[in-house]
């Protein structure tokens, strides 16, 4: 833990500036619009709806997109967060406190709350792989929902009431976006993202080059957990009452709708589709009513089934090749004489000499003389155990 | 916990065993996890639906719900896994989750998104002695389920077809070089498995008589907590996990200070087991190699 920190410290960074540019250029946009009173309040609050959906998918992103392991109980660690912070914060609106730092001190109890919840999930995560872990993410989530539709402090099934912080709520949502950003993109360049891919791309041959598989694994969840359960806080300011049925295994599978089509290991793609699902999602949901609301999903079933089989099926490669979105940007990269970020070969540092040269103490003469015993006169004589078995 | 609760649960059990051999048999054979197969129980209780809407007849219903999730179990798997062989199992499942939404969505903008009322044929209450009092359809289930498990293991262990579902699990490469044609056997499967949900679909019918889009979900996920707790891939193993989550369900639901936490008791238990054993109780240990 403290290394993770110690590098965060020597090589803390502002990376990958397209994401801080699109959040804060966004944030300072509404900002405006806000004091200038032309933001409706019905958009304020989808603005604060795609906020934490950012949170939820670049959160659940680091699992499925860095990690590689598939994670459907997003939502398990959300309900926590959500239930606890904002019980905290129900306590703490008594006091005379500002609602602001109430806000904060919620955000971080549920953070930490959920945070919990993932080291406990990350448990069986070190014996699990796969399609075993999914089921556990999945039955651990569920296990979270029932516990807190049953206890008595949390409004049982009519749920947790809380306080309403306002239209100016996006504000501290995007704020906790960029610190998020900040975080994660660091983590991610670092020593340390590059061990989370190596474990992705393959788990023994990364414990073979000595990377800590368990500490890893139990860091990633601890880590996206904290999110969710800040983001699950937020989302409890954001609407009123806090209730289970809410974090369903859909809403799970909402979050991870949003990753799979941002590109999984995409921290941008996970901004943008997240932002688009919240807001397309809006439209339809106010503009739909009964049972059309299954248009909604049917459009998420085929976002996921579209863009796996795109991405993914040997039959659609030649089409890919040709209208996918990396073909189409080196196309356009190769039309300006551009090139990609990984072909600039000024990145490539030549640092041999400072590289610590291992001290070979091993004599060439003990290695070639096994064979010759000298003789008590000092010359050299075949062994004799030598020729006895030639004989 | 009386006699009547044990009979329920394994009567329960009986069902989501159905349902868990279609999951168990698909990983074995085409090693991905169909999440859309809860959602076939839901389209075989909304063809019961139709069919006694329309011909009133409760046999027709019963071959009409096989029927058509027989087509449909092959369908999806040609249409959305076939392409993917070869891909990530990550990819493979999410693309299964896609179904399972598809045909939710599908079911709820054709029917509604309301629980409607199935009209399938009430069965009387049998009172056995003083204690005990068992519905027949609970009997049907636990009789039909037990036949119905004991021909598919007959069926695996000694038929040719069988024995070649036993060969492409254990190795799909040296069975195809023996001469097995792989993609049938893998729709095989997803019809086997298709029919198993069907039948399961119109006993749950029987104990629940209403359908929703959602219907499948629930019991979709329990049947597929109980492969994982039997073992994924295996065939006892999916019966034996299908029967101890559903007498454990039945049991909680008859404690009055568990019956909330059902749910949660459930997912414990898979949790706990797969600590103690990663791959179920009879799951095979799975090598890692380089």
């Amino acid at each position: 833990m403290a290394g993770y920190f110690k590098s965060i410290r020597d090589g803390f960074k502002l990376r990958n500036f397209t994401n801080y540019i699109l959040i804060a250029a966004a944030l300072i946009l509404f900002l405006i619009l806000e004091l200038t009173g032309v933001l409706r309040r019905s958009h304020a609050n989808l603005l604060a709806q795609v906020g934490f959906s950012i949170i939820l998918a670049v959160s659940l992103n680091l699992v499925v997109g860095f990690l590689g392991e598939l994670s459907l109980g997003h939502a398990g660690f959300m309900c926590a967060g959500a239930y606890i912070g904002c019980f905290v914060a129900n306590q703490l609106h008594k006091t005379s406190l500002p609602p602001l730092v109430t806000l904060i001190v919620a955000m971080a109890v549920g953070g930490i709350v959920a945070a919990l919840f993932g080291f406990v999930v990350g448990l069986p995560a070190l014996r699990l792989k796969g399609d075993y872990l999914a089921i556990v993410t999945l039955a651990f989530g569920e296990i979270v929902r029932n516990i807190c539709k049953n206890l008595p402090w949390f409004g049982g099934a009519m749920g947790l009431p809380t306080e309403q912080y306002g239209t100016h709520l996006f504000i501290v949502a995007f704020a906790v976006v960029l610190l998020m950003l900040i975080l994660t993109q660091n983590l991610i360049h670092s020593k340390h993202g590059r061990a989370i891919t190596a474990i992705r791309d393959n788990e023994i041959a990364a414990r073979a080059m000595g990377i800590n598989v368990v500490f890893y694994k139990l860091f990633v969840f601890v880590f996206t957990a904290f999110f969710a359960g800040v983001a699950g806080v937020i989302y409890g300011y954001y609407t009123t009452p806090v209730i289970y049925s809410s974090f369903t295994f859909n809403y799970s599978i909402e979050i991870l709708v949003m990753v799979v089509l941002g590109g999984m290991g995409n921290i941008t793609g996970s901004i943008l589709s997240a932002s688009l699902i919240t807001v397309v999602n809006f439209v339809l949901q106010s503009n739909l009513s009964g049972d059309q609301a299954a248009i909604k999903y049917l459009v998420y079933a085929l976002i996921l089934m579209v863009t796996i089989l795109f991405n993914n099926a040997p039959a659609f490669r030649p089409i890919k090749e040709k209208i996918g979105l990396q073909a189409i940007l080196s196309r356009v990269r190769k039309k300006f004489g551009l090139k990609h970020p990984s072909e600039n070969p000024e990145e490539i540092v030549d640092d041999s000499a400072k590289w610590h040269r291992i001290p070979t103490k091993i004599k060439m003469d003990s290695i070639l003389s096994t064979d010759l015993k000298p003789a008590d006169d000092g010359t050299l004589e075949p062994d004799p155990r030598q020729e006895d078995k030639h004989e | 916990m009386t006699a009547t609760t044990f009979i329920d649960g394994l009567s329960l059990g009986a069902i989501y065993a159905l349902i868990a051999l279609g999951y168990t048999m698909v990983y074995g054979i085409a090693k991905m996890l169909n999440f859309a197969h809860g959602d076939i129980i839901m389209v075989g209780a909304y063809t019961v639906y139709s069919t006694l809407l329309w011909m009133g007849k409760p046999i027709l219903a019963v071959i009409f719900a096989i029927a058509v999730c027989v087509i449909l179990g092959v369908v999806i798997e040609k249409v959305a896994y076939k392409p993917l062989r070869g891909a990530s199992p990550l990819a493979v499942l999410i693309t299964a989750i896609g179904v399972s939404y598809l045909l939710q969505a599908i079911a709820q903008l054709a029917f509604g998104a309301k629980a409607v009322p199935v009209g399938l044929p009430r069965f009387p209450v049998l009172h056995i002695g003083d204690k005990l009092v068992v519905n027949v359809s609970t009997l049907i289930t636990l009789g039909v389920g037990s036949v119905l498990m004991i021909a598919l293991t007959l069926f695996i262990k000694k038929s040719k077809i069988g024995r070649a579902m036993i060969a492409v699990s254990e190795d799909r490469k040296a069975a195809q070089l023996m001469g097995v044609n792989v993609n049938r056997i893998i729709s095989l499967t997803f019809a086997i498995g298709s029919a198993l949900a069907a039948v399961a679909s119109i006993f749950y019918l029987m104990q629940i008589p209403n359908t929703s889009p959602t219907l499948g979900s629930m019991p979709g996920i329990k049947a597929f907590t109980a492969a994982v707790i039997g073992g994924i891939g295996s065939i006892p193993g999916a019966m034996i996990g299908g029967v101890l989550l559903g007498v454990v369900e039945k049991i909680c639901l008859s404690i009055p200070a568990l019956n909330p936490y059902t749910t949660a008791i459930e997912f414990a238990i898979l949790i706990v087991i797969l600590m103690v054993r990663p791959t179920g109780i009879l799951g095979k240990k799975i090598r890692e190699k380089v």
